[in-house]
């Protein structure tokens, strides 16, 4: 037989039995003003949800159902990713030639791309055998020097992957310059977490359209450079306006322009030997 | 029943709003308010997995042992959020690629483990759903006037479109660059509070 608890509203008095009281012992309050307590936790009783082992339990099967919610969704999703990234990456070649925001890339990246080679030593081109790279910083530490050759208008152009470090993390970029191996053609930057708004810009048209038809090559060295906004000399060919406001991004710009394309001083120096 | 329904959606969008009153999600709305777009996205993700989330906390809630119930909410997030990423990777590359940090950034939001640790952990399924969606986005619309100033001030723009006329810069106008900054922001979120208490007498302190 189970007592209820009853609690007189008025008082706070608690009478056990059956039912409430008529009159409550304490105030006098009328039966109208006693309420049942309903014990909490009744209906999981048989259900300790604190003792240690259900805790410990509750918390594999926890770790179990989301480890392989995790990888069902990660594996059913990877080649889509994977297919995802590679267009990405030859979005990304495209806009240095100024093919930006494309319907069909890869048919785009075949018409275009005519070659992806490696440089030599000697500055000679040869053609790159393996898989297409979706990252070129790994490549680069490994001594492969890409160059994309690509055709535009009955032109070649060449295509090289840079690498560098902005303000709060990793920036990259495509320089694709013309037959004479140092006139920008174009460039693309994007970068992984620069300030939006400030080092961002970089990825932005107002930034990468001050590149075109500069020049690279200044006697055996990499004369282009990004300087701060404002201090490149009016007329000069070889200097370029940073992004306002951010420095040490726009700086990075310039370190990564100058610490790639140097590897590639044989490349670019090597014009005449090559027609 | 579907009056305190309305009110779990109502309230946090402005008497109990998250941001202004609850003061959660306010390292997020620094991070995403320099411009509008990325404010909107984040304040659309926040508000689906705040919702998702609650409802998920909810329907668990009499199972889960009370000692480790913050690390079962935040398996929960962390996986809702992973999983929204990977789709995203594969479905739409695009604004995952401008997300970037941000969508990682949502684990990382207190208003998410604010909501499922006071509202999930006590209320229905249903009631948590509409609360989720009431604070995402009640969050959302302070993320969006900040994002909306500091846009208009610091760069110019709107969604990345040139708002005020070029012929302003050749009279000497120049963008205010401390809009673009983080503190700038927090200013901004306490102006909008000071409104927020104005309008809001009893939420003043005495």
């Amino acid at each position: 037989m189970a007592t209820k608890k009853f609690k007189c509203k008025v008082c706070g008095y608690v009478h056990e039995g059956d039912k409430a009281p008529e009159k409550c012992p304490m105030c006098q309050a009328p039966q109208s003003e006693f309420e049942e307590i309903v014990e909490e936790g009744a209906a999981k009783k048989g259900l300790n949800t604190n003792s240690n082992v259900y805790t410990i339990l509750y918390a594999a099967v926890m770790v179990i159902v989301v480890a392989f919610l995790l990888v069902f969704v990660s594996q059913t999703l990877k080649d889509r990713q994977d297919a995802n990234i590679v267009n990405d990456t030859k979005q990304q070649i495209l806009s240095a030639l100024n093919l930006r925001d494309l319907p069909d890339v890869a048919g785009k990246y075949d018409q275009v791309i005519k070659a992806d080679a490696l440089m030599q030593k000697d500055g000679q081109l040869v053609e790159y055998k393996g898989q297409f790279n979706t990252t070129y910083k790994s490549e680069f530490d490994k001594g492969n020097l890409h160059v994309f050759v690509a055709e535009v208008e009955g032109q070649t152009k060449y295509i090289i992957p840079m690498n560098g470090l902005g303000l709060w993390g990793t920036i990259w970029g495509y320089i694709a310059l013309n037959e004479d191996r140092s006139t920008v053609y174009g460039v693309y930057f994007s970068h992984a977490s620069e300030t939006p708004g400030l080092g961002g810009e970089i990825a932005g048209l107002k930034f990468q359209n001050r590149f075109p038809g500069k020049q690279v090559v200044d006697g055996n060295e990499i004369g282009l450079k990004v300087v701060k906004y404002g201090k490149a000399v009016q007329g000069s060919q070889y200097e370029i306006d940073g992004v306002t406001g951010a420095t040490i991004t726009s700086t990075g710009v310039n370190t990564m322009i100058n610490k790639v394309l140097s590897e590639y001083i044989p490349f670019l120096t090597n014009v005449e030997s090559n027609d | 029943m579907a009056n305190k329904n309305t009110e779990a959606l109502k309230q946090p969008m402005w008497v109990n709003n998250p941001v202004l009153v609850q003061i959660l999600g306010i390292c997020s709305a620094l991070a995403v308010t320099a411009q509008l777009k990325p404010a909107i996205v984040m304040g659309l993700s926040v508000t689906i997995i705040v919702a998702m989330a609650n409802v998920i906390i909810s329907l668990l809630r009499n199972t889960i042992p009370n000692r480790i119930r913050i690390i079962i909410q935040l398996v929960v997030v962390a996986a809702l959020v992973t999983v929204v990423s990977e789709i995203l990777k594969a479905f739409a590359y695009d604004v995952s690629v401008q997300l970037s940090v941000y969508i990682g950034l949502i684990i990382t939001n207190c208003i998410l483990m604010g909501r499922l640790e006071a509202f999930a952990m006590q209320n229905g399924p249903w009631s948590s759903f509409l609360d989720g969606i009431g604070n995402g986005l009640g969050y959302a619309a302070i993320l969006v006037i900040v994002a909306f100033i500091r846009e208009l001030f610091g760069s110019g723009t709107l969604f990345g479109f040139q708002i005020i006329p070029q012929c302003c810069y050749e009279a000497g106008y120049l963008n205010n660059g401390l809009m673009i900054m983080p503190p700038m922001a927090l200013i901004l979120v306490g102006c909008v509070i000071w409104y927020h208490r104005a309008k809001n007498k009893d939420l003043q302190e005495k």
